[in-house]
């Protein structure tokens, strides 16, 4: 069974996906990754989800998901002029 | 974007995306390939752990051998992405019908030839995979970028070793000029035929899996190389190297001998596939107990 | 027995399991399996030349932690028996992993308060390492003992294999040493580690075996047939070249 391992690398950082291995247990499968993916004290804390329990968007949808958000500038602080001796805003 | 205008733009294809079969196929086998090169790779070297000569190498061959496992391992994986299972690949290995590296046909016979496979077969390899970091599709790249990371104490252990042999006692010595003897041409033949006999390089590189020609990276890893046994003060065996001005020239690859490792005449290839299918039959029991204690369910 | 003798006992387990175990490079189950056993592999070396470089202090005798692992004879090595013994199958190498690793642990937490600072801190930084070797060989032992008939039968045998060369570990060596409350009393360990084993076994649905002790003697330098040729492999190389650095 593949699962997907997370790896938060010192706390403060979120988990970032490291990569994937096999295992028949959930168990193992954290000891499995602790082994693989930490061996150069690259983690504190691990998660690991079977690969097939992950909902992933389609990239057929790419498009009705991701391009309307490309348009809303006024989204960003960067939108908006000031006056130049306007400090703290 | 479709795959043409992701590949125009250098962005990276990713597992979900549509792609050309031909795209799918070739990466499937490359990749495959790749990782059955790195834990067949570990037969060589591995055979040494238990006889090397101070508990430091011991440690520094232990681990850098795991690193292998593990960088088969990631590699796996990023063939997973595109379909397959790693069980049938490691059947394709184990049936001989996908090949690994025909490095790994060749003999380690000494503790010399773990610095020698250290400097010059993670060397070329280094060479090789460097530029597959930027290879088009993502998990190949993304595996390739944490391998490389490791790899990079693969080759100073190897240097390392080399050096202290070779500054070492007159038997030392004779025993580190024996290994390069016999590592260098193999290493040369790592970069895969001349260009102008590798048919698949365009289109490989043309889909962005390719990034330099078979020549060119040899060549560079030559050029690298020469002043580097040069510090080691051990000669390489080829009479023909010469400086250019820009490139150090080198002799007549025997194409012949690389062939015959190729197609399973090699010194080691029926060692090499016995002892992995041996590690792989022994074990089905244990993945069977595990499988069947995972199914019910109580871990 | 002299502080030094003590040391290389505890020395001489983890560098000789350390051998074993790395004998499974490129052998085990599965990839991940094989990176988690060189994991083990490197702990007990790591373990091993800490306390071969303390015993070769100790001794005063200018030995090192290699002039100690590569040039001393078999009637000189002080590890017990359940080490030496070849790995077998996968059920053998873990169900050796299981017991050692428990009594390794009992060891190296009760060591960690020794009255000797270098033992109490070579012990504090190992008890972490030898707790994930515990676990590694109880979750494998309780997987094969419930997994399939086959593996519950290997699983079983294994252990009856191993289980002779047990008592061998809480045998008393040096009451002197314990009374300065510099070594841990092996007797001690017992209790606490049949505790912990049986518990293993009972998820496991396995039974503690019921087996004769094989005579032990390690501790004193007598061996089993398995000695020589684990030395042999270990030695020969280096023993070939007289005065080399490598």
């Amino acid at each position: 069974m593949l699962w997907e391992v997370f790896v938060r690398s010192r706390r403060g950082l979120s988990h970032v996906h490291a990569g994937s291995l096999h295992a028949s247990d959930a168990a193992m499968a954290l000891r499995n990754a602790r082994d693989v993916y930490t061996r150069r004290n690259e983690g504190v804390s691990i998660w690991v989800v079977p690969a097939a329990e992950i909902t992933a968007s389609s990239p057929d949808e790419k498009e009705q998901f991701f391009d309307p958000a490309g348009d809303k500038v006024y989204r960003h602080p960067t939108f908006y002029e000031l006056p130049a001796e306007v400090r703290h805003l | 974007m479709d795959f043409d205008a992701l590949l125009a733009a250098d962005a990276r294809i990713e597992p979900r995306d549509r792609m050309p079969d031909g795209y799918r196929r070739t990466l499937i086998r490359q990749i495959a390939q790749h990782a059955h090169s790195e834990i067949i790779g570990m037969q060589p070297e591995g055979d040494w752990i238990t006889r090397a000569p101070s508990l430091r190498r011991k440690a520094i061959l232990l681990a850098k051998v795991q690193d292998e496992a593990g960088h088969g391992l990631y590699l796996y994986s990023a063939a997973e992405t595109l379909g397959v299972d790693r069980a049938d690949l490691l059947d394709l290995l184990h049936s001989g019908r996908q090949r690994y590296s025909s490095i790994f046909n060749y003999p380690a016979l000494g503790w010399a030839d773990v610095g020698t496979i250290g400097w010059l077969v993670d060397g070329a390899a280094i060479v090789n995979q460097v530029p597959i970091c930027r290879c088009s599709y993502g998990p190949y790249a993304r595996a390739m970028v944490r391998i490389c990371k490791e790899e990079s104490f693969h080759q100073r252990q190897g240097f390392e070793l080399l050096l202290t042999l070779a500054h070492g006692t007159a038997g030392q010595r004779a025993m580190a000029q024996d290994a390069v003897d016999r590592w260098w041409w193999p290493s040369l033949m790592m970069f895969g035929p001349p260009d102008e006999e590798s048919p698949n390089t365009a289109q490989s590189m043309a889909w962005g899996i390719k990034r330099h020609s078979n020549d060119e990276l040899r060549q560079r890893f030559v050029d690298m190389t020469v002043p580097q046994a040069e510090v080691l003060g051990l000669t390489l065996p080829d009479r023909d190297l010469s400086f250019d001005g820009e490139h150090w020239r080198y002799g007549e690859i025997d194409w012949a001998e690389f062939r015959a490792v190729l197609r399973g005449d090699g010194p080691c290839n029926a060692e090499r596939i016995a002892r992995r299918r041996a590690a792989h039959d022994d074990g089905a029991w244990v993945r069977e107990a595990a499988d069947a204690y995972a199914a019910k369910g109580v871990a | 027995m002299s502080l030094a003798g003590y040391v290389l006992g505890l020395a001489d387990d983890a560098l000789v399991l350390a051998q074993r175990t790395s004998e499974w490079t490129a052998r085990a189950p599965t990839l991940e399996e094989d990176v988690a056993l060189a994991n083990i592999a490197l702990d007990l070396l790591g373990q091993a030349r800490y306390l071969l470089t303390y015993a070769g202090a100790e001794e005063g005798a200018g030995r090192d932690e290699d002039a100690l692992a590569y040039r001393r004879p078999s009637s000189e090595f002080r590890n017990v028996h359940l080490v030496e013994l070849p790995n077998g199958d996968f059920g053998r190498t873990i169900a050796r992993l299981l017991v050692f690793s428990a009594y390794r642990y009992e060891l190296l937490t009760r060591l960690a308060d020794s009255a000797d600072p270098t033992l109490a801190a070579v012990a504090a930084k190992g008890v972490k390492e030898v707790a994930y070797h515990r676990d590694h060989a109880a979750q494998w032992t309780v997987r094969l003992g419930a997994g399939t008939t086959e593996s519950r039968r290997r699983m079983g045998a294994g252990l009856a294999d191993v289980w002779p060369y047990t008592p061998e570990l809480f045998t008393e060596e040096s009451a002197a040493l314990v009374a300065a409350g510099v070594a841990v009393d092996p007797v001690s360990l017992s209790e606490p580690w049949l505790a912990f084993v049986s518990g293993v076994l009972t998820s496991a649905g396995l039974v503690v075996p019921d087996v004769a002790a094989a005579p032990g003697g390690g501790r004193r330098g007598v061996h089993t047939d398995a000695m020589g040729p684990l030395l042999d492999e270990l030695q020969s190389l280096h023993r070939a070249h007289p005065g080399a650095v490598w």
